[in-house]
């Protein structure tokens, strides 16, 4: 199958996504393209044509391409479809944006958020929020997917690909981006960081809840919540986790004070390790915790906080005071 | 302005799923359902614009099987002037679900298309997408604020490492995210009024739409089970558990 990988990227770097995705395609690919539509982006070209296995990196260079904009972006990859058999991006924001709109307009179906490749038609992906894994297969003749990054080892650099330059569509010019912010410092992003630390209605008030955040900011942590914390207000709705929320992959995830309510419980099945500190012995979340710790949190995170800087665990930074 | 909400009616998010045992799918019989729950973002938001006089008219659409007026009910009880079923019993995929709302959306003359960003069954976070390709209609996906003028709409939206404003011409297909509001408490007598609006039964029938199925389920199964885990008895022995799994966070 002849294949064009969407890019990931900000128009300076390429997101480690794309690696993953080259790297879980291969073995379904004949020839893997990948698609690097932005503004100035002949770094990131550079950088896509480094990657194993690549055969060729195609650079749509124009204003309108700076945002990847889905309208704009689906208007350049339908006529390109013409070459390729399939259409395959991560399952990131992004991906999520553009594909089922380029999907629409080849009338085909998507295939969304496959973690196994089975055979060039056939993948597996979660369904209820990860209760559940679906087997699928497309009858379509092409193929878009998007794909779980977390899921697949990416291909490692050292490539020459080809760069070929590829004219850009006509702006189709029905939206445009008045702001954007990235949050590049600060905590980390809730879904893309290696440790999250969240709290539930056991937290108790929303001081208590900074207390929390303060514990987070000592481990360089994301910070998230449960819905029940949203719910009696401790945080915003934008930091739940769960079926309705986020869903979070981290590799470590200390659950505090959260009971682990079915749908909590969706939102962070994957994670490597889960630690649950809760005063109630019988809270179901320690029936899906690797390890737990019974007590009162206010007790134990200014205790677990100096065992893990005494193991060294903590990022040397914070000891010397980040804020 | 002429508002199209689209909403599914799925599991309730607080039910417990069960995997059939001949591996066919998952077991919806005997089941709590209620309306996705990023639909009730969009049935919200909708109302919220009538209520500011920025929209004449909220029409709820659902494509499911007769059961699914229950959802339809609810949306009316929200503030929804009149609700739509396209009846079938059959799975929609996102796809023929996004042709068939394009001609209901043509149809109506909407301005614009409210729709949750993903259901909590399939996961597949495609239709809004797929709808706004197929109209030529901007979208603003995953929407956390929304304000909606005479010529465009600007929409909050959350991107990879971060969130971005856009910009979108009218009319336009809006997909809802968590951050966007709270939907409203129904109460009883609402619920009860509401019984007095219009609600239009279709067969999926009398839609142009090929049904084909583009993707076939094969099997659906478990999850991988986690390993039961131990409770530790203090701080420390949890921080040498943690040093000897994960080294250096």
């Amino acid at each position: 199958m002849r294949l064009l990988v969407l890019a990931d990227h900000d128009n300076r770097s390429l997101a480690s996504t794309t690696a993953r995705v080259v790297g879980a395609v291969q073995s379904i690919a004949t020839e893997i393209d990948i698609l690097v539509a932005g503004e100035g982006v002949e770094s990131v070209a550079a950088q896509a044509a480094k990657l194993q296995g690549v055969n060729k990196v195609l650079a749509a260079d124009a204003s309108h391409y700076k945002y990847q904009l889905a309208e704009e972006m689906a208007a350049l990859i339908v006529p390109l479809m013409e070459h390729y058999d399939g259409l395959i991006a991560a399952a990131t924001n992004n991906g999520k944006n553009i594909l089922p709109r380029v999907a629409a307009l080849l009338d085909v179906a998507q295939v969304s958020d496959a973690q196994a490749i089975i055979a060039a038609d056939t993948f597996e992906r979660p369904i209820y929020a990860g209760n559940a894994i679906e087997m699928v297969q497309t009858s379509d003749d092409k193929l878009v997917l998007t794909l779980r990054p977390a899921a697949f080892a990416p291909v490692s650099g050292g490539g020459s690909a080809e760069i070929t330059k590829i004219p850009a569509q006509p702006a189709v010019g029905i939206s445009g981006v008045t702001g954007q912010e990235l949050s590049r410092s600060g905590r980390p992003e809730l879904t893309a960081a290696r440790i999250v630390v969240a709290g539930g209605r056991g937290i108790g008030s929303r001081e208590n809840f900074k207390r929390l955040e303060q514990f987070a900011d000592r481990l360089g942590a994301a910070i998230g919540a449960s819905r029940a914390a949203v719910d009696a207000g401790f945080i915003s709705n934008d930091f739940q986790i769960g079926q309705t929320g986020k869903i979070i992959a981290p590799d470590l995830y200390i659950a505090v004070g959260i009971s682990g309510a079915i749908q909590h419980l969706a939102g962070i099945r994957d994670s490597r390790i889960i630690v649950a500190i809760n005063k109630d012995p019988e809270a179901p979340i320690f029936q899906i915790a690797d390890y737990g710790l019974v007590g009162d949190f206010l007790k134990l995170l200014p205790q677990l906080e100096t065992a893990l800087d005494k193991a060294g665990l903590l990022p040397p930074y914070t000891r010397a005071g980040r804020h | 302005m002429k508002i199209v909400v689209a909403v599914k009616r799925v599991i309730d998010y607080n039910v417990k799923i069960r995997v059939k045992s001949d591996g066919s799918g998952v077991d919806t019989g005997n089941v709590k359902m209620a309306m996705n729950p990023f639909d009730e973002i969009a049935v919200e938001e909708a109302i919220r614009l009538k209520e500011k006089g920025k929209a004449s008219e909220v029409v709820a659409v659902t494509i499911g099987p007769a059961k699914a007026t229950d959802i339809l009910h609810n949306a009316l009880a929200m503030g929804a002037d009149r609700g739509l079923l396209v009846e079938t019993d059959d799975k929609i995929e996102p796809l023929a679900a996004a042709k068939i709302l394009m001609s209901i959306v043509i149809e109506e003359q909407a301005d614009l298309v409210l729709v949750g960003k993903q259901a909590i069954d399939d996961d597949c976070n495609q239709t809004g997408q797929m709808l706004a390709g197929l109209l030529g209609w901007p979208q603003g996906t995953f929407a956390s604020r929304l304000v909606v003028g005479e010529k465009t709409a600007g929409v909050s939206r959350e991107i990879d490492g971060g969130s971005q404003v856009v910009a979108l011409k009218m009319p336009c297909v809006i997909t809802t995210d968590l951050g966007l509001n709270e939907p409203r408490y129904l109460s009883v007598p609402k619920i009860i009024a509401a019984r007095k609006k219009p609600i239009e039964t279709r067969s999926l029938a009398n839609f142009p739409v090929d049904l084909t199925p583009r993707v076939k389920t094969i099997s659906v199964g478990e999850p991988a089970p986690r390993q039961p885990g131990e409770i530790l008895r203090s701080p420390i022995e949890l921080a040498v558990r943690l040093k000897n799994d994960l080294g250096a966070l």
